[in-house]
């Protein structure tokens, strides 16, 4: 069962995402499990992915392959399983591991299953579907079996592995691979994350009671380093943009944590955010509807609650 | 002194909704025949309309690139349709002659059997059918489904069918009716154009056939336009249901009456319930209750609920799944709130929009394909070279007259009125009225419109029952099982005066099944605000029952139904 | 200059999954993919009034033929269908098969995907065709301008924007931030009736059976699942403010914090 993992860096970080993929590859057999890391200096981040989980790791160093264009990648990896025989080839979801999966899986005419949140020993994904009201498990027919898992299924595990054995990789590319070119990349901190992108979102709905209230979302979500949303009731009400409004009528998110204050739950808020990774809810109301698919539920008075809540994550992450 | 909702009528004139045509001549689209709904009145107006030029081409010639077209302002057509249904197969019959069967229509059967039930609070009483309310021969149906349908041979038979697309105005020109301006889409909720703004078109034709069903709004428009209302207002019920996924076929279909709605002539609940099959693991459910009722929180979302928590009704819905959702209002004025006349010059008026219901038959649908299959012969008629169309159109009027339709709304025309009077009353008047076949009539009974019923409180809310989840559900997941994602940001359509007295206030937000409309700040002088949720509303048309009025909003809006 | 544009019909309404063939119930009314609706508005765009002529194609039953005519209703000037039995149930190798022949006829300077699907059926179709078609392909766009032979794309990432320039031909999945999709005109809508549409096979395209459908599927649904438990769900009150700390360390122990 050998397996190739992908391996996602920025500058000198690896992906977080990456890694847990990483540390599930090694849960799945005895071989060692292998991983590839492509750009510029990136040998220097080999040894930090062998004590990751990487028994062996594939480097494939240059510079003008640092910027994220997939085409090359697939090229790259296309060889490493032509070469070794790889039989499953694993990455954590992002929008360029998305494309080099499905590149790849029309370059080795091989099943990809994507959106996984987990997988078993013997090789059945389980995948979410219907906005996450249902698990399907699915296979796949013929080796290489490409497997996209969802950002966060898995948590890094570092381990206590000697070096990884570290190979160059070099590579022919395909004439269409290069024709796409990085022409610039431009930083941004324009005030905290888009709700899309947003990997925490504080959102806030009637029971704020009043538009100045929303500054208690505004707060906490600056604390925490995420996005603002808002539910159809206050936007219709006039209480915030129609850009923040969450549900079936707006924007459809997924974040790692949702934090929903005042919120009642109704139906079409929820297949809005139903597939938030972790979900907190505070209202006064004991039988909102929200309580009845959030992680935590705090039955309580957000204006007493929260702005305590920003108070203790600002400490927290200030230590 | 009390207080009614026709006391606060609502910020909305006709004359606003006619006008001129405005686009350049060039630009301005034509048809030769343009008909508003893509219902069972619109399509079989299509259908046969298409049956007629193909035995007739010369005429189409004449007629341009489109001979007809169908405009709905629905997603699709069958989105907006909602009813029970067990239709007559009479009209279908004659508007398919040796085309179809009935048998090949998507139907789930004639019905097989049928019970009537009287019911309490936890036992029911089987009596025997009332003369009317026998359905031998009649055969059940999604009117959703049948209409997409009815829809895919009205384009086999030549007619263009135009989803998402509203009648917003009557075109009028030098008092004749020659087509409509379609809505604009993409203005935000201010009012102002958004970026893709795309502005509403003229459509001409020789001749509109407006079939737009109850609470139709260019019909309502040119009602008044041309002085076509009847001396009897026309009133209303409201009709909710729900489609369930079920464990155990049901094999009959079920009428029930009596609880939960109250039998006492002060509350004036009129209505009843109906439980029909929909094939092997199907049933819809609905309850119908009279607008003219007087109780603030009497909701019919909420007695429907109520009546699901029957013991004989729960236990049929035992292991069941809740699929499908939705509201309709019926037009039950029947004969006497029939407009003058059903035609204006270059205007044909069918089907529910001018009340062709039998309502103690609880049917409407076979009138409205009637109707509609007469309405393209006159629309035919008047566009024979050499025809004078205002001779032709009368026809219309003519051939309804001469038809079962008026038959059969004459027979029970005082019917509705008397159960005014109370269910026991009502009921033995009704009985005595269909055992004459309409000769015992008491003579011509004015109903009052729905809005001018004085308003009263009973604390009716306290028995409805709280949502489970299970059984028995709120608004907003009801609203959301009508495929209802209309577009937020856009103008709010409803128009009500937003200040009025605590008791109105609380009337509509009962009344609205899809909760629109919501209780704001309090003045202190028993005024309230009232808040408005414009894209909840499923446009059953109850509003304009009880003193506000619906218009059409962006095409496209509203709900989705599939099976209703 | 020719643009094409995949597009995708997909389920309205309440998505069920169908338990005897374990995909997507299909059966109920579709409409329009609204990420595609972005990619024909962006072909639209491109278009203005130059000499060029924009194509849609989907793969699809004969009622996706539906999505196909409210693109003409926008302005595309003709639609490809390629509906066949054999192609039901096809997964992302069989599906960008299908689609790479048949853009091979049409053989466009520019080829344009709506960045996911509703159903999510149908998530990075974009690069799998590319691949097939050995052209450049370039996701996410935010901002899509061409010129002589070339394009720039501005996207986004978490970190800011990216521009990338590609010659052409090339393929762009755009993001649904690049526009605001137009409303059909009635007049576009009537005129979509008369435009070219053709309907091909898979034989048409020259892709045999065998690599289509669930033949030609490299992947495959075993069972359907139970729903994915939220775990140990809490539920707490706020007493004398304690729910604050609570929070915080929920928080994290599920390491978001």
């Amino acid at each position: 069962m050998s397996v190739l993992v992908f391996v996602e860096h920025h500058g000198d970080e690896l992906q977080k995402g990456s890694l847990g993929v990483l540390a599930k590859a090694a849960t799945l057999g005895d071989d060692t499990v292998a991983a590839l890391l492509v750009g510029g200096g990136v040998r220097a981040l080999a040894s930090e992915v062998g004590s990751y989980g990487a028994g062996r790791v594939y480097v494939l160093e240059s510079d003008e392959l640092e910027p994220p264009t997939p085409q090359p990648r697939v090229d790259a990896i296309a060889k490493l399983v032509q070469e070794h025989g790889f039989e499953n080839v694993l990455f954590a979801n992002s929008v360029l591991a998305a494309d080099i999966a499905a590149a790849l899986a029309a370059r080795l005419d091989a099943g990809l299953n994507w959106d996984l949140t987990d997988i078993t020993s013997d090789f059945v994904g389980k995948r979410p579907a219907l906005q996450d009201s249902i698990v399907v498990d699915v296979g796949w027919r013929t080796t290489p079996r490409l497997a996209l898992f969802r950002a966060g299924s898995f948590d890094a595990a570092a381990t206590s592995n000697g070096e990884p054995h570290v190979e160059d990789v070099t590579v022919d590319f395909e004439e269409h691979s290069r024709a796409a070119k990085v022409v610039s990349q431009e930083q941004e901190q324009a005030g905290g994350p888009s709700i899309e992108d947003a990997d925490i979102i504080v959102a806030g709905g009637r029971g704020l009671g009043a538009p100045e209230n929303f500054t208690l979302a505004e707060e906490l979500a600056r604390a925490l380093g995420g996005a603002v949303g808002a539910t159809r009731a206050v936007v219709d009400a006039g209480w915030y943009p129609y850009a923040a409004q969450i549900g079936q009528t707006g924007k459809v998110v997924s974040p790692k944590l949702y934090v929903a204050l005042g919120i009642s739950g109704a139906i079409q808020h929820k297949v809005g955010m139903q597939s938030s990774n972790v979900i907190v809810a505070i209202n006064k109301d004991p039988n909102a509807p929200i309580f009845e698919f959030s992680d935590l539920g705090v039955v309580g008075d957000v204006h007493e609650i929260v702005p305590k809540l920003t108070e203790l994550v600002q400490q927290r992450k200030a230590s | 002194m009390a207080v009614r909702a026709s006391d606060y009528p609502p910020p909305f004139a006709a004359c606003d909704y006619v006008a001129e045509p405005t686009d350049p001549v060039d630009e301005r689209i034509e048809v030769g025949v343009l008909v508003v709904g893509a219902g069972p009145a619109g399509l079989a107006c299509a259908i046969r309309f298409g049956q007629l030029l193909e035995e007739h081409p010369h005429v189409a010639e004449r007629l341009g690139d489109v001979p007809l077209a169908v405009v709905e302002k629905g997603k699709s057509p069958g989105s907006h349709l909602l009813s029970g249904a067990v239709i007559n197969p009479r009209s279908l019959r004659r508007l398919f002659r040796d085309r179809y069967r009935i048998e090949d229509l998507p139907s789930y059967g004639p019905v097989e059997g049928e019970a009537v039930y009287v019911l309490t609070r936890r036992n029911a009483l089987r009596i025997p059918a009332p003369p009317p309310m026998r359905n031998h021969g009649n055969w059940l149906f999604s009117l959703s489904l049948l209409g997409r349908w009815l829809a895919e041979r009205a384009e086999e038979s030549g007619a263009m069918v135009l989803p998402e697309t509203t009648a917003d105005k009557l075109l009028v020109s030098h008092g004749r009716v020659v087509g409509i301006r379609t809505g604009d889409k993409g203005r935000r909720r201010d009012g102002e154009p958004s970026g893709n703004f795309e502005p509403g078109a003229d459509l001409v034709a020789k001749v509109t056939v407006l079939a737009e069903g109850t609470q139709g709004h260019l019909t309502g428009v040119a009602l008044d336009h041309f002085g076509l209302r009847s001396d009897a207002p026309q009133v209303w019920e409201l009709g909710v249901k729900e489609v369930w996924r079920v464990a155990k076929p049901l094999r009959s279909i079920v009428h029930t009456m009596g609880w939960p709605l109250r039998t006492s002539a002060r509350y004036r609940e009129f209505g009843g319930s109906f439980i029909y099959p929909m094939g092997e693991d199907l049933l819809t459910i609905g309850m119908v209750v009279g607008l003219d009722y007087r109780d603030v929180e009497l909701s019919a979302h909420d007695v429907l609920q109520e009546l699901k928590t029957h013991p004989k009704i729960a236990k049929l819905l035992d292991g069941g799944e809740r699929i499908a959702w939705g509201a309709k209002t019926i037009p039950s004025g029947g004969y006497y709130s029939l407009p003058r006349r059903l035609h204006a010059p270059g205007l044909l008026l069918c089907g529910d929009g001018v009340g062709m219901v039998n309502v103690p038959r609880l049917k409407g649908i076979h009138y409205a394909i009637e109707s509609g299959r007469l309405a393209a012969e006159a629309a035919f008629a008047a566009l024979q070279p050499g025809a004078t169309p205002a001779t032709a159109l009368a026809g219309y009027d003519e051939a309804v007259d001469a038809s079962f339709i008026r038959d059969d709304l004459y027979e029970v025309r005082d019917m509705r009125q008397v159960f005014g009077r109370g269910f026991f009353i009502g009921g033995a008047l009704a009985s005595a009225m269909t055992v004459s076949k309409g000769r015992l009539a008491i003579g011509k009974l004015r109903a009052e419109p729905d809005a001018e019923q004085p308003l009263l409180r009973s604390n009716r809310a306290s028995s409805y029952p709280a949502p489970d989840g299970r059984l028995t559900f709120d608004k907003l997941s009801s609203v959301f099982l009508s495929g209802n994602k209309t577009r937020d940001d856009q103008p709010n359509h409803l128009r009500i005066q937003r200040t009025v007295p605590v008791e109105v206030a609380q009337l509509w937000v009962s009344m609205c099944p899809a909760r629109v409309y919501e209780l704001g700040a309090e003045a202190g002088d028993g005024t309230v605000t009232v808040e408005v949720a414009p894209s909840n509303c499923v446009q059953c048309g109850a509003i304009t029952a009880k003193g506000g009025r619906l218009t059409p909003p962006e095409g496209g809006s509203g709900p989705e139904y599939t099976n209703t | 200059m020719k643009i094409a544009v995949c597009v995708k019909h997909v389920p309205e309404g309440h998505s069920r999954i169908d338990p005897a063939s374990k995909r997507l119930d299909r059966s109920g009314e579709g409409a329009l993919n609204h990420f595609d609706a972005n990619a024909v508005e962006e072909a639209l765009r491109l278009k203005g009034d130059a000499d060029t002529e924009v194509v849609v194609v989907t793969v699809g039953p004969a009622k996706a033929a539906d999505s196909l005519r409210k693109a003409l209703a926008m302005g595309a000037d003709r639609a490809v269908l390629v509906s066949d039995e054999a192609a039901a149930g096809s997964d992302l190798v069989a599906t960008s098969a299908i689609l790479a022949k048949t853009l091979e006829r049409e053989n466009a300077d520019l080829v344009l995907f709506g960045q996911q699907a509703s159903d999510a059926d149908g998530a990075v179709l974009w690069a799998a065709v590319a691949e097939r078609l050995r052209r450049p392909v370039v996701s996410q766009a935010a901002e899509l301008t061409l010129s002589d032979g070339s394009l720039r794309v501005k996207r986004q990432t978490e970190f800011g924007y990216d521009v990338i320039e590609s010659p052409l031909p090339a393929v762009v999945a755009v993001s649904d931030a690049i526009n605001e999709p137009r409303y059909p005109s009635l007049k576009g809508i009537m005129g979509a009736k008369k435009k070219p549409f053709d309907t091909l096979s898979l034989a048409d395209v020259g892709v045999d059976a065998s690599q289509a459908g669930d033949a030609g599927s490299k992947t495959e649904v075993l069972s359907l699942g139970e729903p994915p438990s939220r775990g140990d769900a809490r539920k707490i009150e706020d007493s004398g403010g304690s729910a604050a700390q609570a929070i915080v360390d929920f928080l994290a122990e599920k390491r978001v914090l």
